[in-house]
C-alpha cells in the first residue's frame, strides 16, 4: 500500500479532508456503538489487544517475489476475525496511534486516511465476504477462500476510494484516469499479497479456536473438520484474475494522449471552461483536465464509486443487524 | 512506512514544550496544520513564516535538528509522487535544459511538499515532547468518547508486548532455517499471525476477567486532568491565531 495509506497533510484539498472526516466521524460514532453492544465490558481489554494485534500485523514483513517485501494493511482480515464494527474501530485506532504518537500521516488528512484505511476495507471487505460466504460451501475452505478474496477486494476498493476523492479533491494535475489506472492496477497486484497473508491466518486461526473467527459464525463442528478440495486451483485461479484486472485497469493510465495533443485538449478546456456544467463544479477541475474520454472516464467512477459505497453501506447494514439480532437472542 | 513503529519517538527533554499539558499539544498542533492545509499554494512567504515558527518551537523543544529531519524522511514517499507530477501533467511548460516541466505540475509538486513536511513537522514536534499515555489521556480531555480511549490506552499498553511476541515468533522461525524469499513461502508467516492473534484475544479474556476481579464495572477510572496554565493557554491561543490570522491573509490576497 503505497499512496492510499498515510497521505500527509494537504494531500487532497481541504474540502475533500472536510467531508471525508465528516463521514468517518458519522461511521464512527456507529461503529463504536456496535463495539460496545457486541462486546459488552470485555470491549476495552479485548479490542485494545487485537488492535495492537493489528498494529504488529501491520508491521512485520511478508516476502514477495525475490526478497522483496510488502505488508499487511489488515482491513478485512479484522473485519472477517472482529466483526466489521470492531474490525473499523480497531484499524481506525491503529491508524489514529500512528498519525498522533508516530507521526505518520498528516492530522488533516486523518478523514480520508481512516475512511480508505479503516471504514472502507473493514465494512466493504466485509460484505465481500459475506457475499461469497453464501455462494462458497460451507466449510473451513469456503471461509478462508471467502477471505482471501474479500482481503483482496479490500485493498482494491480503498484503491478506488482514493482515486473518487482524487476526483473531488486533486491538488495537482494529474487526471484522475491516471490516478484511477496506476492506482487501482497497482493495487490489484498488492492485494494478492494481502490474500494469502490474510486467508492463511484466518484458516490458521479456525484450526486452532474457530469460535474466535466471526465470520465463521454458524459453522457446524462437523462442516469445520472438511478438507479444502482444490485449494491450490482456487489460489492460482484467483491470482490469475488478479494480474488480468490489474492488466486491464492499468490500461487507463497509459492510454494518454501524447504531450502536444494534451497541451491542445488543456487550452480547449481552458477556453471552455467557463460554459462548463455541474461536473466542473463538483469536481476538482485538476482530475478532469486532460482525460481524453471525459464522459467514460466519470461513468467508470460513477460506477465503481457507486459499488464501493453500496458494498460499504451493506456491510453496516450487515453490522447493525447482527448485533441487534444478537441482543434480541440474549434476551 | 511500515518498520519502525514500536519505536518511541518520544524523546526524553525538559523543555517548555515537554511541560505543556497534552490536551494544550493537540489543540496546537491542530491549530497549527489546519491553517497550513487551507494556505494557498501561491502564498510562499506564508510558509515560510510558518515554518520559521515551526523551527523556533523545535529549537525551544531541544529536540536535535537531525533526530527531526530523520524522522521527515517517512513522507519520502508522497515526495516521491509528488516530484513525478511535473513531468506526467499538462499546460503550460517550462524547458529546463532538455526537459520540459509542466507550470502547473510544479506549483502541484510544490504544495504537496511544503504541506506535507510542515504537517509532518508539527506532528513530529507533537510525538518528540508528548508521551503517548499523555496523548492518550489529552484526548480524553478533548471529550473524545471514552470507549475510544480507552480501547487506544489498551492498546498502547499491549503494543511493545505483542508486537515483541511477533518478534520472537520471527526469531524462532529464522533459528530454524525459515528464509522466505517468494509470497508462495509466506504461509508460516501468516500462519503465524493467526497464532498471534488467537494468543491476543484469549489475553484480552485473561485481562477481562483479571480487570473483573479488581472490581472493574465496564467503565475505566478518569484520568488526572492537568490544566495548562493561564500563561499556557495565551501562548497557544496566540500561536494558533497566528497561524489562522497568516492563513486568512493568504486566502485574501492570493
Amino acid at each position: 500500500m503505497v499512496f492510499a495509506m498515510h497521505a500527509p497533510d494537504g494531500f487532497l484539498s481541504p474540502g475533500t479532508a472536510l467531508l471525508t472526516g465528516i463521514i468517518s466521524l458519522l461511521v464512527l460514532a456507529i461503529s463504536l456503538k456496535q463495539t460496545r453492544d457486541q462486546l459488552k465490558d470485555k470491549a476495552i481489554p479485548l479490542a485494545g489487544i487485537t488492535a495492537a494485534f493489528i498494529f504488529a500485523a501491520q508491521m512485520f514483513n511478508f516476502p514477495v517475489a525475490a526478497g522483496t517485501t510488502g505488508h499487511l494493511i489488515g482491513g478485512a482480515l479484522a473485519a472477517i476475525l472482529l466483526g466489521p464494527a470492531v474490525g473499523t474501530i480497531v484499524v481506525t485506532i491503529v491508524v489514529i496511534v500512528q498519525a498522533l504518537a508516530f507521526a505518520d500521516g498528516g492530522l488533516t488528512a486523518l478523514g480520508y486516511n481512516v475512511l480508505n484505511m479503516a471504514i472502507i476495507p473493514s465494512y466493504g471487505g466485509f460484505a465481500v465476504f459475506r457475499i461469497l460466504r453464501r455462494v462458497l460451501p460451507q466449510t473451513s475452505g469456503g471461509v478462508v477462500g471467502a477471505t482471501g478474496l474479500a482481503a483482496w477486494a479490500s485493498v482494491v476498493m480503498s484503491a478506488i476510494a482514493f482515486s473518487i476523492e482524487w476526483l473531488f479533491g486533486a491538488t495537482a494535475p494529474v487526471p484522475f484516469d491516471t490516478v484511477f489506472g496506476s492506482m487501482v492496477g497497482v493495487h490489484a497486484l498488492i492485494g494478492i499479497g494481502e490474500a494469502v497473508i490474510s486467508a492463511a491466518a484466518v484458516g490458521a486461526v479456525l484450526a486452532a479456536r474457530p469460535d474466535l473467527v466471526y465470520g465463521a459464525q454458524g459453522l457446524e463442528q462437523s462442516q469445520l473438520a472438511e478438507s479444502k478440495i482444490g485449494s491450490r486451483a482456487f489460489v492460482i485461479g484467483g491470482v490469475l484474475v488478479a494480474l488480468v484486472f490489474a492488466a486491464v485497469v492499468s490500461q487507463f493510465a497509459v492510454d494518454d494522449p501524447d504531450g502536444l495533443e494534451r497541451v491542445a485538449e488543456n487550452t480547449g478546456f481552458i477556453d471552455s471552461a467557463r460554459d462548463h456544467s455541474l461536473g466542473d463544479f463538483i469536481f476538482a477541475d485538476y482530475a478532469t483536465a486532460g482525460i481524453s474520454n471525459e464522459a467514460l472516464s466519470l461513468a467508470i467512477a460513477g460506477i465503481v464509486g457507486t459499488v464501493v459505497t453500496l458494498l460499504v453501506a451493506y456491510g453496516l447494514f450487515v453490522a447493525v443487524r447482527e448485533t441487534s439480532d444478537r441482543d434480541t437472542a440474549s434476551v | 512506512m511500515g518498520a519502525g513503529h514500536s519505536h518511541v519517538l518520544y524523546v526524553h527533554e525538559h523543555s517548555v514544550i515537554h511541560r505543556l499539558p497534552a490536551q494544550a499539544k493537540l489543540v496546537a498542533a491542530l491549530g497549527m496544520v489546519v491553517p497550513i492545509a487551507i494556505t494557498p499554494r501561491e502564498a510562499v512567504w506564508a510558509f515560510g513564516l510558518y515554518a520559521s515558527i515551526i523551527a523556533g518551537l523545535a529549537g525551544l523543544s531541544k529536540v536535535r535538528p537531525g533526530f527531526l529531519f530523520v524522522r521527515l524522511l517517512a513522507v519520502v514517499p508522497f515526495i516521491v509522487f509528488a516530484l513525478f507530477i511535473p513531468f506526467i501533467a499538462g499546460g503550460e511548460t517550462v524547458h529546463i535544459g532538455p526537459v520540459a516541466l509542466s507550470v502547473d505540475g510544479l506549483w502541484g509538486t510544490w504544495n504537496i511538499l511544503v504541506k506535507a513536511v510542515l504537517g509532518a513537522g508539527v506532528s513530529i514536534l507533537l510525538t518528540a515532547t508528548t508521551e503517548i499515555a499523555d496523548i492518550i489521556r489529552g484526548l480524553s480531555v478533548l471529550r473524545v468518547p471514552g470507549l475510544f480511549v480507552s480501547i487506544a490506552t489498551f492498546m498502547i499498553r499491549y503494543l511493545e508486548l505483542i508486537v515483541d511476541e511477533f518478534g520472537r515468533m520471527r526469531t524462532a522461525m529464522t533459528a530454524r532455517g525459515y528464509d522466505p524469499r517468494w509470497l508462495s513461502q509466506a504461509r508460516p508467516i501468516a500462519t503465524s499471525a493467526g497464532a498471534l492473534f488467537v494468543r491476543s484475544y484469549e489475553r484480552g479474556e485473561r485481562v477481562h476477567s483479571a480487570m473483573l476481579s479488581r472490581g472493574f464495572t465496564g467503565e475505566m477510572p478518569s484520568f488526572d486532568r492537568e490544566a495548562p496554565t493561564t500563561s499556557q493557554q495565551a501562548a497557544v491561543t496566540g500561536l494558533v491565531a497566528l497561524f489562522f490570522a497568516t492563513s486568512i491573509v493568504a486566502l485574501i490576497v492570493t
